[in-house]
């Protein structure tokens, strides 16, 4: 697939990887976070930790949407699709998110209640353009990729004049999650977790550009590489950062100018500032209560926003005693530190939402981490 | 979720379009950016394209990969 195989290639793996090592000052120690889910994925499926010395480490951020979305949203998300006459329309990837006493999505759907999983902002708007007499939610969540969509759905649901559209809003920002991160305590004060540099997202940065970044590199002195979501774009980053972290420069550097540009999609910037705004706050799996975080429907639009037409409240439902997800999305602690990883929590029967989706962490170690050291063995015989 | 994907255009009806992703035809839209052609590559996300692909720069990062780096750590390179 072009675009796509090219930035797989194992030769020119090796190339950035002898690049990486001789980049590498043995003397010290790099820790960079991969804010995105996308790149944690693609660091456990490629085996890219494999490659790298071993004084490079990565520590796995929070960037997974269904990850970061609390329990008390997924109830309310619940509770909207036990409402009599609601269809809920949501992305595939919340369905099996695990809510509290057990429940789900997906079995509120097996109870009998109407939850429709779609591809698209658009097919959730045929839905309610198919069944007049329903009330057809969107469940929206995701980062700034997803909320453009949203934002289109909205206004054509406005332009057809579809009076039984909604959409329940949970977009939230990278740059505030990055921010928080950073003024955490356990990276400002205790320096539990030294964080030398992060990986910036790819699709986000397709959308806001790269200046957004530039902040961190002047405000906390971090560099930051933005870089697509294959093998290769992740390793060249890796060794951005090194160049940059030995030169002592913290700047925003971009790997992935095929897609990113400094302003980035204004076309896309236009819509969501038509329809949404600023959350004051906003809680977050992992991360708690982060200010400025998220975005809300504008007044002008509360027609169609969900969390007003059906008067949803603020539910706090804590986290499963046993999940590490918490400490886990703010890089404190590997999906291996949780005792009951792989055993009571496996991406079939997920406890936390860390091990749901392909790019939440523990599911993403699941999947291909966990027999790392095994499999490094057998390639030395 | 995030997982997004390059594809080819093929059709374009105003806001819509037909991409091949990989042997896969598919509708997306193309509300999100402007003068996208037929034949050119676009990274669709959850049913929309995000951005247009640069061909020029792709070959500039893939040229970037394929350079040994003269820069060494502290001057003995690691083994
Ligand atoms: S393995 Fe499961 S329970 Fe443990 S931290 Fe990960 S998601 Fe939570």
């Amino acid at each position: 697939m072009k675009y796509v195989d090219e930035f797989r290639d194992g030769a020119l793996a090796k190339i950035i990887a002898a690049n990486i090592a001789r980049a590498a000052d043995p003397r010290r120690q790099y820790h960079f976070m991969e804010f995105c889910g996308g790149h944690t994925h693609a660091i456990s499926r490629y085996g890219v930790t494999d490659l790298l010395p071993d004084n490079v480490h990565m520590i796995h951020g929070p960037g997974c949407p269904v990850c970061v979305l609390p329990i008390g949203r997924i109830e309310n998300a619940i509770q909207l699709a036990q409402t009599p006459d609601v269809i809920l329309c949501t992305y595939g990837d919340m369905l099996r998110v695990p809510a509290s006493h057990g429940m789900s999505l997906l079995k509120t759907k097996a109870a009998g209640a109407d939850i429709r999983m779609v591809y698209s902002s658009l097919d959730a708007l045929r839905i309610a353009g198919e069944n007049p007499h329903k009330e057809v939610v969107f469940l929206a969540i995701g980062f700034e990729t997803t909320t453009p969509p949203t934002a289109v759905a909205i206004l054509q649901a406005q332009a057809l004049g579809l009076a039984n559209f909604s959409v329940f809003c949970n977009h939230v920002l990278t740059p505030s999650a990055i921010s928080h991160i950073l003024q955490s305590p356990e990276i400002r004060t205790l320096g539990r977790i030294r964080l030398d540099g992060f990986i910036g997202p790819a699709h986000v940065s397709t959308i806001i550009g790269s200046q957004p970044y530039e902040y961190f590199s002047e405000e906390f002195q971090k560099p930051v590489v933005i870089a697509g979501f294959e093998p290769l774009d992740v390793m060249q980053a890796i060794l951005m950062l090194i160049q940059q972290i030995n030169a002592r420069r913290a700047e925003v550097e971009n790997e992935f100018t095929r897609a990113v540009s400094r302003h980035g999609n204004r076309k896309a910037q236009q819509l969501v500032a038509q329809v949404f705004e600023l959350r004051r706050t906003f809680e977050w799996r992992g991360l708690g209560w982060v200010p400025y975080s998220a975005l809300q429907i504008k007044t002008t639009f509360a027609d169609f926003d969900a969390e007003k037409r059906f008067k949803i409240a603020p539910l706090a439902i804590p986290d499963n005693k046993a999940c590490e997800c918490g400490a886990i999305l703010r890089g404190v602690k590997h999906p291996r530190d949780c005792k009951i990883f792989g055993t009571a929590c496996t991406p079939d029967n997920p406890i936390g939402s860390c091990m749901v989706s392909s790019e939440g962490a523990c599911a993403a170690y699941y999947r291909y981490g966990r027999f790392t050291e095994s499999r490094s063995t057998t390639t030395q015989q | 979720m995030c997982l997004a994907i390059p594809a080819r255009v093929e059709q374009i009806n105003g806001d819509d379009a037909i991409v091949n992703l990989s042997g896969i035809r598919r509708e997306i839209s193309l509300a999100l950016v402007e003068n996208v052609e037929p034949g050119d590559y676009v990274i669709v996300h959850v049913g929309y394209a995000l951005e247009k692909i640069d061909p020029a720069e792709a070959a500039r990062t893939l040229a970037l990969f394929a350079e040994l780096s003269a820069q060494d750590s502290a001057g003995e390179p690691s083994p």
